[in-house]
């Protein structure tokens, strides 16, 4: 291991190694090692089907729900590998959350919505979900939009906020990872841009891992870029780095547009 | 200037929808004479007395209310056999079962279930359930016979229910954490809710409607007992039966049949409202 800070600090970093993702027959993921650095944000980019949103799955074990998958390889999160079978998934996904492509609020109301994880863990008190839910919905800078109608069903919304109701409800279980998968790919312009503020405010207490589509807001908000293509990833670095001299031919012609 | 209009065919056009009309309103016809004919005959014989007495030779009183008494604890045991092992069912199909042989060889035999005539639940309630686990003829007996024969319609529609869940409240919950039967209890169920009601609403009219599987084990028994385990241990007919053993007696009695076919129209026109109620209830929760 040699991410330093997944080995030492424990919180946030992340340690791949030899990570090969099989359906079935067909490998979607070959031979993936790669270091996720706590407090920053680490995009990964490609083309559909490259196997980005898949290697995300794998950081929380959200593959474990698809039929038919193998998994070989490490991913040591704390400086443990969580495909120990010892590792209990929901104490893991507990402290890996996840936002999802499409913003899937549970049919309740916004309080219920929020204190639903907290309350999966055994959270019962009625102040102590008060301050969860308030201090939730103002990390995911909801707070002053809902603060009148945190009773009301939180379908009521529009996209942009029920996606924020969703990172503010992945918020409540006290996560030190946030995967993110294509979080803004379903919302307009504005909303987006919003999400995109957050993301940067959130990189300052979790680690931000975030798939998207989109050229542009991985190189206006991550740290660092991963090019990922066939299962295989290409090129792994400081975005800045990548976006302005890519070491690899084929992470050039995709950023620059040439195939995607 | 080019003619545009084609007289020929709008005639065709219109005639066929004389037609599609005229099968349409035969049907609410059809329907409207035979409820009024029903009402007619029947709703003249509704007494208090009627509703609210025993038959007895001695006083000289005819009356619905042991089967009314019987109707109400034969919908509460088949229920209460049938709406747990269903949902649960339900579940582990919808939920749990990961596709292969076994769920096929259950869902087919589901349909089997579904596709028997009630006369053959009746025949098996018979053999088992009265003379094997020697329940007499009663509405125990009547009930566990019905449990099965309600069974595919409440696994079916609760399975119809649970697929209507989006998979993204499951990848929602299971992702902050929940364990898959804490998500099946805190987001599938509750939002299901709806469609199993539903089921259970469907249930009760199959209930209320059903003869041929019930003369058999629950028989046409008339009596109150006075206590409730011995009404449940005895032979007690439906609202159905007693129609059906008095339709086939002599003279007035035809009437008091026609009485209680109007009691059990009204109650199915109940069921239905209901259900509508409830769908629209349903419909209107989704779109939030």
């Amino acid at each position: 291991m040699s991410n330093e800070a997944a080995r030492t600090g424990g919180l946030g970093g992340i340690s791949v190694r030899d990570l090969n993702l099989y359906y079935g027959e067909s490998q979607a993921l070959k031979n993936v090692n790669m270091d996720i650095y706590p407090n920053e944000i680490t995009a990964f980019i490609g083309p559909s089907g490259c196997g980005k949103s898949t290697f995300l799955k794998t950081l929380n074990r959200m593959n474990d729900l698809v039929d038919g998958v193998k998994i070989t390889g490490e991913v040591c999160i704390g400086g443990q590998n969580i495909y120990d079978p010892r590792v209990d998934v929901t104490l893991l996904r507990k402290a890996v959350g996840m936002v999802f492509q499409k913003p899937n609020p549970f049919p309740m109301s916004i309080y219920d919505n929020i204190a639903y994880g907290p309350r999966c863990h055994g959270i019962k008190g009625r102040r102590q979900l008060d301050a969860i839910v308030e201090e939730s919905l103002r990390g995911a800078a909801l707070w002053d939009e809902v603060k009148d109608r945190v009773k009301k069903s939180a379908m009521g919304l529009s996209g942009g906020q029920q996606q924020r109701l969703c990172i503010a409800r992945a918020l409540a279980v006290q996560p030190d990872i946030l995967l993110m998968d294509e979080p803004t790919s379903a919302l307009d312009p504005i909303s987006t841009m919003k999400i995109e503020e957050l993301m940067s405010s959130l990189k300052e207490r979790y680690t931000v891992v975030i798939v998207t589509h989109n050229m542009q807001q991985a190189s206006r908000i991550s740290d660092r870029t991963a090019f990922f293509l066939l299962g295989e990833m290409v090129e792994y670095g400081e975005t800045e780095q990548i976006f302005s001299m890519p070491r690899d031919k084929k992470t050039e012609e995709y950023i620059t547009g040439r195939f995607g | 200037m080019r003619d545009l209009t084609r007289r020929r065919h709008r005639v065709g056009e219109h005639l066929l929808q004389g037609v599609i009309y005229l099968c349409a309103f035969s049907t609410v016809a059809l329907v409207v004479a035979m409820v009024g004919y029903i009402f007619a005959r029947g709703l003249p014989s509704i007494s208090w007395e009627f509703l609210t007495s025993s038959p007895s030779v001695l006083k000289g009183t005819i009356g619905i209310l042991p089967n009314i008494v019987n109707t109400l604890l034969m919908i509460a045991t088949s229920l209460l056999f049938s709406v747990p092992v269903g949902i649960g069912a339900a579940i582990y199909l919808n939920e749990y079962a990961r596709g292969g042989r076994v769920v096929r060889l259950i869902e087919f035999t589901v349909e089997t279930l579904a596709g028997i005539p009630s006369i053959i639940y009746g025949l098996f309630g018979l053999m088992f359930f009265v003379t094997v686990l020697k329940l007499q003829t009663s509405i125990i007996a009547g009930s566990l016979t019905l449990m099965i024969m309600l069974l595919p319609t409440v696994i079916r529609t609760t399975q119809e229910a649970l697929k209507a869940v989006p998979d993204s409240f499951r990848e929602g919950a299971i992702g902050l954490g929940a364990t898959k039967w804490h998500t099946i209890k805190t987001v599938l169920l509750p939002t299901a809710k709806a469609g199993i009601i539903s089921s259970i609403i469907l249930s009760v009219g199959r209930i209320v409607g059903e003869s041929a599987a019930l003369i058999f084990t629950a028989g046409i028994g008339d009596k109150l007992t006075g206590g409730l385990f011995s009404q449940l241990a005895s032979s007690g007919g439906t609202l159905t039966v007693a129609l059906y053993t008095y339709a086939m007696g002599r003279g007035e009695s035809a009437d008091l049949a026609f009485a209680i076919a109007s009691i059990l129209v009204l109650l199915v026109l109940a069921i239905n409202a209901l259900t509508m109620a409830l769908g629209g209830a349903g419909r209107r929760e989704k779109k939030g």
